[in-house]
């Protein structure tokens, strides 16, 4: 049994419900075990291969860096895996242990519903029965993905409590675990929740961080001078700096989604709060009142739509380690755009906070420097969206 | 020393009753509400009654209390103005009053701060669903036995023998043993091995064993308590008081009503 319950400083933890900790010790063990298995590391990897494309590619931005003038940028091609996001990397690696647990269900939770979407494809892939909570919010605005949910076989369930938005379907997810746990798995799609789970996330998420560093060395022959990734719960953001945390030379910029601006109040940044407490079953920086009720997040990215932010990340903010930032909505309809129209590569609305953030910082560097930027998925979801927020024109 | 908490449901056993304690939301309605329906639900011969604080996440509770939460939270009800109007009232209540909340309002609440008022407000129990017992050292680190609040253990369905054991070894108050793998209120599908788990549990706790979670109805509740030594009733109770049902709740009470 574990001793740490999970804890990166003083945050994360097992705050849950006692009927599901023999869950959550269970899957600890089963998890140990697998990482220690060459079998069942072969067998991700042939499908991370094969099914999900990778390793994708680092890709040397040429005409953004020369249209900004610093530093030379690098984007990590998350965009071009299978499904189109990070979000597989983790799916896949949680299919193929829940499948070693003798799990027969899989229950997700989704917000811009990618996770989603890579929850049912890997249960399609494996033929076993997948249960999708999303906030009624977030199926409005992503119709599209809940379709592609069910033609993959997945039941979605809109989730109407509270803001009906990702906060709202964790709370779906856990109840529904709580009922199910004997016969079902939780597939986490964030670095979030109880231990193991932001654990288990980071594991799976980490081949972005590993592959961009052996990419960049072949390229370069030198480890970056900064890197960018957008955070909501932060799997991606994690997945990408776990390689580089030891690396002190290279800077690491987690960007939050700032909405409509920190002093609005309506944004999904919970760096900027500085309000500590237990969230879905961890102590974490959580947007909230005074009375502890947990505030909606705001932005318009579903994606990033999450009113706390991972333990880990808490914890690397807190001892310096990594610089937490955000971007408003606006400023990643900027990145957005600028990405499409210099590298003819469209991003996620997630990915644009990034993009926006790190056109900034490559305007502070030399031409000799480096910055890698996670492209955590790609924008073909958002088309629609913004389209309808540029009222059909876009800025030149 | 044994807590009050404890003794009281030891002297309703001792005299060959079962303990009921009523779940009621506070704020549900208004807090005028909240204090007629203790002073009912006392008259009516409740052993304790649990104070639910209402929060806008509870993970652990059905549609019923969920509704009934943000029916409170509607009314601006918080952990500040519960705890000051349990305070305003303690002179009337005669019966231990356990508080169930969930842990982050008690964080920002201030953890000191809180057991400090609580004490104040002869509060005589806390029930946390979302604080395992690995976790429980956030409050029990504040808690001195002076205080007399017994923080209530869970139990599950899912617990196995070993973790029970380690939970018992700490635990005083009463021990809250949950019926059903799932959310409060649903329904009263309760397992073939319920029975059996039950009279194990009450077998080896050194303190009363009482379950909760799905009772809905005062025949359930003797079918469930038959082994123990009495039942929690939330979602039903919180359900009836919404609807000014007072004939559902009174049917909890037979042998009040038979007098």
């Amino acid at each position: 049994m574990t001793t740490t319950n999970g804890r990166f400083g003083r945050f994360g933890g097992q705050y849950v419900p006692e009927t599901l900790m023999t869950a959550l010790i269970e899957l600890e063990e089963a998890y140990n075990e697998a990482k220690k298995d060459a079998s069942f590391n072969a067998e991700l990897h042939d499908y991370l291969k094969d099914y999900v494309g990778r390793e994708n590619p680092l890709y040397h931005a040429k005409s953004l860096s020369k249209k900004l003038g610093g530093a030379q940028i690098y984007l990590k091609r998350e965009d071009l895996n299978h499904t189109g996001a990070h979000k597989i990397n983790n799916a896949l690696g949680q299919v193929l242990l829940a499948k070693r647990m003798g799990k027969t269900k899989v229950v997700a939770e989704t917000g811009a519903g990618q996770h989603g979407v890579a929850t049912a494809t890997v249960c399609a892939l494996f033929d076993i029965e997948c249960v999708v909570f999303m906030g009624r919010e977030d199926v409005k605005r992503q119709e599209l993905n809940v379709f592609r949910m069910e033609l993959l076989g997945a039941t979605v369930i809109p989730v109407d409590a509270g803001s009906a938005t990702l906060k709202d379907a964790c709370n779906e997810a856990l109840r529904y675990w709580v009922a199910n746990v004997h016969d079902t798995h939780y597939i986490l799609g964030s670095a979030l929740g109880p231990h193991p789970f932001p654990t288990i996330v980071k594991d799976f998420q980490r081949v972005i961080g590993d592959e961009t560093r052996r990419q960049i060395l072949e390229k370069t022959g030198r480890l970056p001078d900064a890197i960018v990734a957008c955070v909501g719960g932060g799997s991606n953001a994690i997945g990408m700096f776990t390689p580089f945390i030891e690396d002190q030379a290279v800077k690491l910029y987690g960007v939050e989604a700032a909405g409509k601006g920190i002093q609005s109040g309506e944004h999904a940044a919970a760096f900027a709060t500085s309000k500590e407490g237990v969230l879905h079953g961890a102590y974490m920086y959580i947007l909230q009142d005074d009375d502890g009720m947990i505030q909606e997040a705001v932005s318009i990215s579903a994606g990033l739509d999450y009113p706390a932010v991972g333990p880990e990340h808490c914890h690397l903010g807190d001892i310096g380690r990594v610089e937490y930032t955000s971007a408003t909505d606006e400023e990643a309809l900027e990145g957005f755009q600028l990405l499409t129209k210099t590298e003819g590569i469209i991003p996620a609305l997630e990915s644009s906070h990034a993009i926006s953030f790190a056109s900034k910082l490559a305007q502070t560097m030399s031409t000799e420097e480096i910055l890698v930027i996670c492209l955590s998925g790609r924008g073909d979801k958002d088309v629609d969206q913004v389209r309808q927020v540029l009222g059909g024109k876009s800025n030149d | 020393m044994t807590k009050t908490l404890q003794a009281v449901i030891e002297q309703t056993t001792t005299q060959g009753n079962k303990a009921f304690v009523p779940y009621i939301m506070a704020g549900d309605g208004g807090l005028e509400k909240t204090k007629d329906t203790i002073l009912y639900l006392q008259k009516s011969g409740a052993t304790a009654i649990e104070i639910g604080i209402p929060f806008s996440d509870p993970v652990a509770d059905g549609p019923t209390i969920q509704q009934a939460g943000l029916r409170a939270l509607a009314q601006k009800v918080s952990l500040r103005k519960i705890i000051a109007f349990l305070t305003t009232i303690k002179h009337e209540v005669k019966i231990p009053l356990v508080i169930m909340t969930y842990l982050n309002p008690i964080i920002q609440y201030g953890i000191p701060k809180f057991i400090s008022d609580i004490k104040e407000a002869n509060i005589k129990g806390l029930i946390i669903p979302d604080m395992p017992f690995e976790e429980s050292s956030i409050i029990n680190d504040v808690l001195v036995p002076d205080d007399d609040i017994a923080l209530i253990p869970l139990i599950s369905l899912t617990s196995p023998q070993t973790r029970i054991e380690k939970i018992l070894h700490e635990s005083e108050g009463f021990v809250y043993a949950v019926t059903i793998n799932g959310i409060t209120g649903s329904g009263s599908a309760f397992s073939q091995d319920l029975q059996h788990h039950l009279k194990k549990l009450k077998s080896i706790a050194p303190i009363p064993v009482l379950a909760g979670f799905g009772i809905s109805s005062h025949d359930h509740a003797v079918i469930v308590g038959e082994n123990i030594d009495g039942v929690i009733v939330g979602s039903a109770i919180v359900e009836a008081l919404h609807l000014n049902d007072f004939a559902t709740i009174d049917a909890f009470f037979p042998q009040q009503t038979s007098i």
